[in-house]
């Protein structure tokens, strides 16, 4: 078995292909059941009687074997599904196992598979839920036993139309800055009499009739836009970054909490006790970051990390767009409380919640779209890019979390955002 | 697994009743997939595709009738036997209802004028990625008789019907803004209305899942407003 393992990962290596390193190795496991049965049936100890062995034995030394192998695959007789590893489990789901493939499969391209000949691939939209894209190949192990394997192509999908999407919405996006910003200075160049003039001739020669405090509103948009574009161009690079490891979730494990304390810490300066973070859990006792002498006052339960596998920097960004947002959208007095708990069903919770005006039902579903605004002029005055929920979404995505918004018209708003414990909080009881 | 019956063929009529719908399920997916890919990119020859395959679930509809009515003759099933029968017998009635939603947004393809520059049309692919993976996970919940994710199902339809409540007055401002577009965002609006009656209808099969599975019906969603 070793021996089998060995040879398949040199066959790796060396380049192969990973699907002949598989062929080899379920025929040495399928070679050694069956040497291992002639072994016993030809020196049978007396006082043991040798297990009996059914044909069954060989398929479960395939499932072990297929077990241990990242790439989902599939171990079929002709109708049903023998064996699935943890890969095709996790794509296609537990019930599976011993199941006909067509109820399993259901997918009509997936089904006519099965019926064509060994060997075959087939790439299969929407096999394990909408928007995958599955490469399903066939291969045959023995005259009534078929592997099937199973190749998520689903980034290298994604990644074309990200591209696309990314062209169309950057360019829109980036044009309107940019026509102000050429616009008004071809405004001042041309009152300066200026482009075929030497730079030191302009002090001298300046012949315009732009007074000076016009002329500084005119730079002012022009730098105003320059710097909205600066941030548009920042967002646009983090959602297209987020885009491509979109399938490639976090494992570092990280407490929540002090995720958390980061960020509050960063807009505590802003203002008096404007941002506050509370644990929220079986005792409430705010814990207010930006008083030094509180700051170590929550209670027990309350200081018990929440662990969660996250990206870093990701969640600190995640944090400081929802509180960015609380603060531009709100009443600039009201405050905005962070607040951090573990829910029964093994989740970190951790929401923003502001008194600002609230959103309207009908635009709720449509704020985590990119580029879109409720209110277009009003966001971008307060120098929005359209992009900051469009991130929070793409982050809670990656992180395998949900994003919950809730917004009362006249009461304010509460961005939940719900991610995987690592570990399960001690219960508060001891 | 269900327990095996001392009569072998029952299980196996039971085994191809399954597949059946499985089968149903499938194509059904597939054509809500292709409807919005041709809406989307103006693809008449999917459109055409989509149109021309529904009569695939029509046809099998009417054999998984054929066989449930032959089960019940022949077998007379009890119990959750006969739970397992009805509920396909009704799911396949929905599931040809699902196909048909999706045949009727393959048809509006032609109808959309502009497509490049028309901006509403970026909101309904959202809305159907909702509705079609209601449609996958309640098929999944059916072959895996899983009343927990009936139930998760049935508590997703609310997402699709804030998003056509969103869609739906999106719609109507564009219209009041743009008159010149008034006939192609129509269109838009009936795709939505597809899409939100098939989330309606993955409604439907998860508690049909849920009864065969539990033999409890599912207690009726309080009716919302009408938009």
């Amino acid at each position: 078995m070793l021996l089998a393992l060995a040879m398949a990962s040199v066959m790796l290596f060396a380049g192969v292909g990973a699907l002949w390193a598989l062929a080899v190795l379920v025929v040495w496991c399928y070679s050694l059941w069956v040497g291992g049965r002639r072994v016993e049936t030809g020196a049978p100890s007396p006082p043991f009687t040798p297990p009996r062995r059914d044909p069954g034995d060989a398929r479960e030394a395939i499932a072990e074997c297929i077990e241990q192998i990242s790439l989902p695959l599939l171990l079929m007789d002709a109708r049903r599904i023998i064996a699935a590893n943890a890969g095709a489990r996790a794509a296609l789901g537990n019930h599976i196992l011993g199941q006909d493939a067509r109820i399993s499969l259901r997918h009509p391209e997936a089904v006519r598979l099965l019926d064509l000949p060994d060997g075959t691939a087939v790439s299969i939209a929407g096999l394990s839920g909408p928007g995958r894209l599955w490469q399903l190949t066939k291969h045959r192990i023995d005259p009534s036993l078929w592997l099937i394997e199973l190749l998520d192509r689903t980034g290298e999908v994604d990644m074309g139309r990200a591209h696309t999407d990314f062209v169309a919405n950057a360019s829109h996006e980036l044009r309107t800055p940019l026509s102000a910003i050429i616009g008004y200075g071809e405004t001042l160049v041309d009152d300066m009499g200026a482009e075929n003039m030497g730079a030191e001739d302009i002090g001298a020669h300046y012949t315009g009739t732009m007074d000076a405090g016009t002329r500084a509103r005119f730079l002012g948009v022009i730098l105003r836009e320059a710097r909205r574009m600066q941030s548009l161009v920042a967002d646009l690079m983090s959602l297209s970054q987020l885009e491509a490891e979109k399938h490639d979730t976090p494992t570092a494990p990280l407490d929540l909490g002090q995720v958390a304390a980061r960020v509050v810490g960063e807009f505590a300066g802003n203002g008096p006790m404007r941002v506050t973070l509370e644990r929220d859990d079986k005792k409430r006792e705010p814990v207010f970051v930006d008083d030094p002498t509180k700051r170590h006052h929550a209670p027990a339960r309350g200081d018990a990390p929440l662990s969660v596998a996250g990206d870093a920097a990701q969640l600190e960004q995640l944090l400081r767009n929802l509180i960015d947002n609380a603060l531009k959208y709100a009443d600039p007095e009201a405050a905005v409380t962070i607040s951090l708990s573990a829910d029964d069903r093994g989740m970190a919770v951790l929401s923003v919640a502001d008194q600002g005006p609230g959103i309207a039902p009908e635009h709720i579903p449509l704020l985590t779209r990119r580029f879109y605004r409720t209110d277009p002029g009003r966001s971008r005055a307060a120098g929005g890019t359209g992009l900051g929920l469009a991130i929070v979404k793409h982050i809670v995505e990656r992180h395998r979390g949900r994003l919950d918004i809730a917004s009362q018209l006249g009461v304010g708003t509460t961005v939940t955002v719900r991610l995987p414990l690592l570990v399960p909080l001690p219960d508060p009881a001891t | 697994m269900m327990t095996e019956h001392t009569v072998k063929a029952f299980d196996e009529d039971i085994t191809r009743l399954r597949g059946l719908i499985a089968e149903m399920g499938g194509l059904a997916e597939v054509a809500i997939g292709e409807a919005m890919e041709a809406l989307i990119k103006g693809a008449d020859s999917v459109a055409a595709q989509v149109v021309a395959r529904d009569k695939q679930i029509d046809a099998l509809e009417q054999e998984v009738d054929r066989l449930a009515i032959r089960i019940i003759a022949l077998r007379a099933p009890m119990a959750d036997d006969l739970r397992e029968v009805i509920a396909a017998l009704k799911i396949a009635g929905i599931i040809e209802r699902i196909g048909d939603y999706a045949k009727n947004i393959a048809k509006r393809t032609g109808k959309i004028e502009g497509r490049a520059r028309f901006e509403p049309l970026t909101l309904i692919p959202a809305m159907a990625d909702i509705a079609s993976e209601m449609v996958h996970d309640v098929l999944t919940a059916y072959a895996a008789r899983d009343p927990a994710m009936a139930v998760a199902v049935v508590e997703r339809d609310a997402q699709v019907d804030a998003f056509y409540d969103s869609i739906f007055r999106n719609l109507v401002s564009f219209m009041v803004e743009n008159p010149s577009t008034i006939t192609t965002a129509a269109q838009l609006l009936f795709v939505a209305r597809n899409l939100e009656r098939i989330g309606d209808h993955a409604t439907n099969v998860a508690e049909m899942v849920y009864f065969a599975a539990t033999g409890d019906y599912l207690t009726d969603r309080a009716d919302r407003p009408v938009t």
